[in-house]
């Protein structure tokens, strides 16, 4: 489904180069749940813009539902980002001044559907999320964990192949984000295919697979010292020592 | 899409309303400025007879001479002596000379007053050469012509005056204490710029009241009541005058293609060269024969003041703009994080262009609705600025409605184009890493 062979993302300036991917791997088959972790600034969310077509790449191939994208154009990219793939925000990025109804119609106008079809499309991804009733609603009349269910019904109207998920609940509670997490499992089981960046190791132990990025890099936990040294790091951070 | 982004305008109208507010003004105003003084252009540059304005000429004969003219240029009238010779050699399709009169109209009945009305002295061919339209009857042809004869064709207001707007071809009007027979009234009728004689109106006037034929009234020793220049004592009396040098007459012919003209300027320039054989002009031929745009650009009939607050105006409006680009940049630059989104759920550039600038299409219908009051107020009040005879032709129109809504709308979506590039460029990914 997204398989990235070699994939490198450089940020030039006139004196400097910076490696925000090196030599990044990944392969993940469809209908897999993989948890992408790691330390901040290790290049998560860049993989995942990669990943989402949002951002282009300097080097190496990336292969998504089998097209290699490196080529592709602006218009191109928009329409695989249309149809193919779902995102899922950690700030929801609802757009204020649209009601709930049509925040989710706004991937399926994009895709040019007729009106029926996105109204048909928009209550059954709002009844999935337990939000049908609150349709007319903006999105600053709702809570946070009700915001982030009408960003996942509109990620999820579009029926996308492949759905992008960056610290979905890192701005939630902890009742909410388990019910935003719970929600996410149902769509993995009913076979979608999710890859989450986040922190929380919790979140990412209900993954079926974890991958580990530190410095730009996929890392085999048990063999990288850099892992080890964020691990011991984290430990001191949290026992205040 | 169209509906959507129309739609998604009309809403972000309401977002902002001061910023939306200030670009409305700003569109509402410069397209008021532009357009009220564009009805004032457009009126005094109008083509008065399109249909025959590349077949109408105006003829000048220098019968003053190097030491009288300007620049070489001959003058815009002509005297007697060279009328009564080119109307003899009828050289054109159709020629007629003519002159302002100002006779007064006696009514039949008592109970109206005498009224001055505002007529020409012209020959038969001019009703056929202008175009002039008719209610009923017709203008009058050669006999009535050469015979002098006591016959008029009147406006159709002059008729419903007199005859309360029933047919009145062959009754009689005593003008001046003598009587003519109604050959045929006017339907409207009142070219603007009245191309025929800006020489004596500047170009705008009322319209004429009544025609009567040239050769009648030089019988009947009518003088003219527009400008009569001479460059030199005309001698006393009416028939030492009619004979001078002084100029005081238009003349106007017909050519029905540029064949025809060119066949015509070369007899107007053999005529000349006659009357220099002759010893009457002791210069060489200097003679001109202008189309009718010809004629009212030599005779500058578009007031300088009108091409200059236009030019003013569009400035004013240019300005306007300049800040609706400003005011527009603020409006889509704080849209940054709706950008990102749109963006990452499938909008490709090319559409955030298309909503961006159809929502500057909405600022600018709005506007455009505002200019258009506004230039309903500028039309009205145009006469404190313009001459009144020019302003009252400055009229708010299907058109020129039409027109201000396409320009508020047009200006403002190409102001938009630099805003609406800045949104287009808006990085999805930086935008939703930076939320």
């Amino acid at each position: 489904m997204l398989k990235m062979t070699h994939l490198s993302k450089v940020y030039r300036t006139e004196v400097v180069e910076t490696y925000a991917l090196r030599d990044f791997n990944i392969d993940v088959k469809e209908g897999e749940f993989v948890a992408v972790t790691g330390p901040s600034g290790s290049g998560k969310t860049t993989f995942l813009t990669i990943a989402g077509l949002l951002e282009t790449f300097t080097g190496g191939e990336y292969h998504l539902d089998g097209v290699e994208v490196s080529h592709l154009n602006d218009n191109a990219r928009s329409k695989i980002r249309n149809e193919k793939i779902g995102f899922i925000f950690q700030a929801f990025n609802l757009i204020p001044d649209l009601n709930v109804f049509d925040n989710v119609e706004v991937p399926l106008r994009y895709r040019g559907m007729k009106a029926a079809e996105r109204k048909k499309r928009i209550m059954e991804s709002l009844e999935r999320v337990g939000l049908a009733s609150r349709a007319k609603h903006y999105p600053a009349e709702l809570s946070g964990g009700q915001q982030q269910r009408v960003a996942i019904a509109r990620a999820l109207a579009g029926s996308p192949r492949l759905l992008l998920a960056d610290e979905p609940t890192g701005n939630l509670d902890t009742q909410m984000a388990r019910s935003v997490m719970e929600l996410l499992e149902e769509i993995h089981r009913e076979g979608a295919t999710i890859v989450m960046v986040t922190h929380d190791p919790e979140l990412a132990a209900r993954a079926q697979r974890n991958v580990h990025v530190i410095d730009g890099q996929v890392v085999d936990l048990a063999e990288d010292p850099r892992f080890h040294a964020h691990v011991a790091q984290v430990a001191d951070a949290t026992h205040g020592r | 899409m169209f509906a959507y982004y129309f739609q998604l305008g009309l809403r972000s109208l309401r977002r902002n309303p001061i910023l939306t507010a200030l670009m409305v003004m700003a569109i509402g105003f410069g397209v008021a400025a532009s357009m009220t003084t564009y009805a004032v252009f457009r009126a005094t540059s109008n083509n008065p007879i399109p249909e025959k304005s590349s077949q109408l000429f105006a003829v000048q004969i220098d019968n003053w001479g190097p030491e009288d003219t300007k620049n070489g240029e001959p003058s815009s009238s002509l005297s007697y002596t060279d009328v009564i010779g080119l109307m003899a050699a009828h050289k054109a399709r159709r020629q007629t000379a003519m002159y302002p009169v100002g006779p007064s109209v006696i009514p039949a009945d008592a109970h109206l007053l005498p009224f001055n009305v505002n007529s020409y002295a012209v020959y038969g061919d001019a009703f056929p050469m202008f175009d002039i339209p008719f209610l009923y009857g017709s203008g009058w042809g050669a006999a009535e012509d050469d015979g002098h004869a006591a016959v008029v064709v009147i406006a159709r207001a002059i008729n419903d005056k007199l005859f309360n707007g029933a047919n009145s071809v062959g009754r009689e009007i005593n003008i001046d204490g003598r009587n003519y027979r109604i050959t045929g009234v006017m339907d409207s009728w009142n070219p603007q710029p009245l191309f025929f004689d800006p020489v004596n109106t500047s170009g705008f006037d009322d319209p004429v009241d009544l025609f009567i034929p040239f050769t009648r009234a030089i019988e009947l020793k009518m003088g003219t009541a527009g400008n009569n220049n001479c460059n030199k004592n005309s001698g006393d009396g009416w028939d030492a005058w009619l004979h001078s040098e002084c100029i005081w007459a238009q003349y106007w012919v017909e050519a029905s293609s540029k064949a025809d003209a060119d066949a015509y300027l070369r007899s107007l320039q053999g005529y000349a060269a006659e009357q220099q054989r002759a010893g009457r002009f002791r210069w060489p031929p200097n003679v001109r024969l202008r189309n009718v745009q010809e004629w009212l650009e030599f005779q500058k009939v578009v007031p300088p003041e009108s091409k200059i607050s236009l030019l003013v105006a569009l400035a004013f409006l240019l300005i306007c703009l300049v800040n609706t680009v400003g005011l527009l940049l603020a409006k889509f630059m704080r849209r940054a994080a709706e950008i990102g989104v749109r963006r990452a759920l499938g909008a490709s550039r090319r559409e955030i262009y298309g909503q961006f600038l159809i929502e500057a299409g909405t600022v600018g219908l709005a506007g455009g609705l505002l200019g258009l009051l506004l230039t309903g107020l500028g039309v009205v009040g145009v006469s404190w600025v313009f001459d009144p005879k020019v302003a009252r032709l400055a009229t708010l129109d299907a058109s020129l409605v039409a027109l201000t809504l396409l320009v508020a709308v047009l200006a403002t979506v190409m102001a938009a184009f630099y805003p609406t590039w800045r949104a287009a460029q808006v990085q999805p990914a930086w935008q939703l890493k930076s939320n």
